[in-house]
């Protein structure tokens, strides 16, 4: 166990990955120097074959890895920032998320797109989404977001043994975050999600960066004596519904929180499945703390304005409490 | 048709392409009459006019060597030696199709045979092919990968990128651009520029433009960059000058306002067709006209065969839809 922020648990992943397996290479733009501090250091470990700086290509840099992928590499491609998706979005939506079910299953796809994403730090619409719903909405990805350095690593090290297309989503600015992280083969399965704190009154389901804001406001219910579980689903797909739908049951009174905008985001669409399946739980309407539906803007009170904050949760989590 | 080429190649070799072009031509004249009576459950876009080229790069590939298709991939998929009765039980539909009829027409692959799959996005393929190049350098066991597009395909940006990339990790890669002057339902001289072979120039990628009706000349420039390819020495573009005889897509006469083809430019390219060049050459080298009846005789049965299969094989159980997203698991 070493204490270390969660770029340094990344890079920890990618380096015992790429030492245990060497069909295992990556790319992308400035993946040598680093500006997250990510994937410093693994091209002086392995080569400037296995860690290669690309020109700006994104549509070609992901169809390429779905190529790769489909023949035998496990390549790992660096976007940058989740907003370059959309950059590359013919070979993730129409190439990386259906090639393995187009073919019958004739060819297995372990890649992983790797990426930045959320606001909160004045770099503009073009540099803040959340776009996750949509990668999960594509039916053929699976999709991770960490909230702690040791989840970073574990489920990076998973995603990269899986044998399917998996995009890793580290939230913007929360790379520096610190915390414990377990040295060596230490994985997080995809599709468990995590109970970040127990609790009997309320369930709040919050995704990467939105845990903390998440634990923020269970502190300051806790001094009300209001218990709020804060539950990390970890991965989007597969979604751990029994983890999420256990608590319901429990606690009858949900709260989602989630950086992705509120129409047809991920929110909406765990709400739909705690609706689904436990109405009869419930002792209060679902509530959900989600971005505006605009882009996220530049200035700083105007972003403030668009993202979830801690009020807002607390404000939602009283809600639950008042209303029947 | 370079008489010493032929010599090269061989007789045996040639009757092979012969046969294989034939088959190619069958198979499509089927699906394109099965096409017109609502038979098939999707549309289809024949390469027929086409089929040398497909057949010159089968010919060049080896056990480990990949290609990635385009919509109009069926060519593609026999002549690199998929087994027909797979590609058209896929088209019907059929659980016993190359991928259990979740593919279809524009999707057939055999990654067996190193066939990546028809890909119904235009250009997408070359940036599989590209990945499985450098899946190839990384081996370095002299593979190769190869990328079919159309001229549609060359305006598609992923083509810039590609040739930027490729030359730059010298990738072992031959980007095989078919020019069948049509996109879809416009010409190509009508909406693109100057030369697409001498594109590679900015990029120093040796190129070619090439008569990709004549079976000994594309597989002469197929060969040329395999062998450079192969060496480490990087891509090469050959521009395959051909044409469709039939439409962009089988059904196009049902929402067509009219033709948009001039009848003298089909007229001139059916003359120069490239079954008909090859056998001119095999009977100028001496080869029967009655063996080549014969072989004819022969792709017919394999065609019927084939049609015969899927049309006696099962539709598919609706439950397999939810099956073969991802490995290991039923969903």
């Amino acid at each position: 166990m070493a204490r270390m922020r969660m770029t340094q648990a990344i890079n920890q992943a990618l380096h015992e990955e790429m030492a245990r397996d060497e069909r295992v290479i990556l790319f992308g733009e400035d993946v040598r120097i680093s500006i997250f501090a990510d994937t410093r250091g693994l091209a002086e470990e392995f080569g400037s074959d296995r860690v290669l700086d690309t020109p700006l290509s994104e549509a070609l840099l992901a169809g390429m890895t779905v190529g790769a992928a489909a023949t035998g590499l496990r390549p790992i491609f660096h976007l940058m920032f989740g907003n370059f998706f959309y950059t590359a979005w013919d070979a993730i939506a129409n190439q990386a998320a259906k090639f393995r079910y187009m073919t019958g299953g004739q060819v297995t796809m372990p890649l992983v797109f790797m990426a930045v994403f959320g606001g909160g730090r004045s770099q503009g619409a073009q540099h803040s989404d959340t776009m996750h719903s949509m990668l999960v909405n594509l039916g053929g990805l699976k999709v991770v977001t960490p909230a702690t350095p040791a989840d970073a690593k574990g489920l990076m090290k998973a995603a990269i043994r899986d044998d399917n297309p998996v995009v890793f989503l580290q939230s913007a600015g929360r790379g520096g975050d610190l915390g414990e992280v377990p040295d060596g083969d230490w994985i997080v399965p995809l599709g468990q999600a995590d109970v970040k704190r127990q609790g009997e009154d309320v369930t709040v389901i919050a995704i990467g960066a939105m845990v903390r804001l998440a634990m923020r406001a269970a502190d300051v219910l806790a001094k009300d004596g209001v218990g709020v579980e804060v539950i990390d689903p970890r991965t989007l797909r597969p979604l751990d519904t029994d983890t999420i739908l256990r608590s319901v049951r429990k606690t009858g009174r949900v709260v989602v929180v989630d950086e992705g905008r509120l129409s047809c985001g991920m929110a909406s669409e765990i709400a739909a499945i705690v609706a689904e399946h436990e109405f009869e739980s419930l002792k209060a309407p679902v509530r959900r703390v989600a971005a505006a539906d605009v882009p996220i803007p530049f200035s700083p009170p105007l972003e403030r304005e668009v993202l979830p904050s801690e009020d807002r949760v607390v404000s939602a989590i009283r809600s639950t409490l008042t209303k029947r | 048709m370079s008489l010493n080429t032929t010599s090269a190649v061989g007789t045996e070799t040639l009757i092979d392409w012969y046969r294989r072009m034939q088959l190619i031509r069958h198979v499509e004249d089927r699906l394109g009459a099965a096409s017109k009576t609502g038979e098939l459950p999707g549309p289809v876009h024949l390469s027929i006019g086409q089929e040398a080229i497909a057949v010159a790069v089968g010919a060049c590939m080896r056990p480990g060597d990949w290609a990635t298709s385009t919509h109009r991939g069926h060519g593609h998929y026999l002549g690199l030696g998929g087994d027909p009765n797979l590609l058209v039980a896929e088209i019907y539909g059929r659980a016993t199709g190359a991928c259990g009829g979740k593919g279809g027409s524009m999707h057939v692959a055999d990654i067996s045979r190193g066939i990546l799959g028809a890909n119904g996005i235009v250009g997408a393929g070359i940036g599989l092919a590209t990945g499985a190049a450098l899946t190839a350098k990384q081996r370095k066991a002299g593979n190769i990968a190869i990328a079919f597009f159309g001229d549609g395909g060359a305006n598609e940006g992923i083509f810039f990128e590609a040739m930027n990339l490729s030359a730059l990790w010298s990738l072992p890669l031959i980007f095989v651009c078919e020019n069948n002057g049509w996109s879809e339902f416009v010409s190509t001289a009508s909406i693109t520029v100057g030369s697409i072979a001498e594109r590679s120039a900015a990029f120093g990628i040796p190129h070619s433009e090439v008569d990709g009706n004549d079976v000994l000349a594309a597989h002469d420039a197929v060969s040329s960059a395999a062998a450079r390819a192969r060496a480490g020495n990087g891509p090469t573009l050959l521009e395959m000058m051909t044409y469709r005889t039939r439409g962009h897509v089988e059904s196009e006469q049902t929402f067509l306002p009219g033709p948009y083809r001039p009848p003298e430019e089909l007229a001139m390219w059916q003359k120069r067709d490239p079954i008909d060049r090859l056998h001119a050459v095999l009977r100028e080298n001496g080869v029967e006209e009655s063996a080549l009846n014969a072989i004819v005789e022969e792709v017919i049965t394999v065609t019927n065969a084939a049609f015969q299969f899927a049309i006696d094989s099962p539709l598919p159980e609706p439950e397999a839809a939810l099956r073969d997203v991802f490995a290991g698991e039923r969903n």
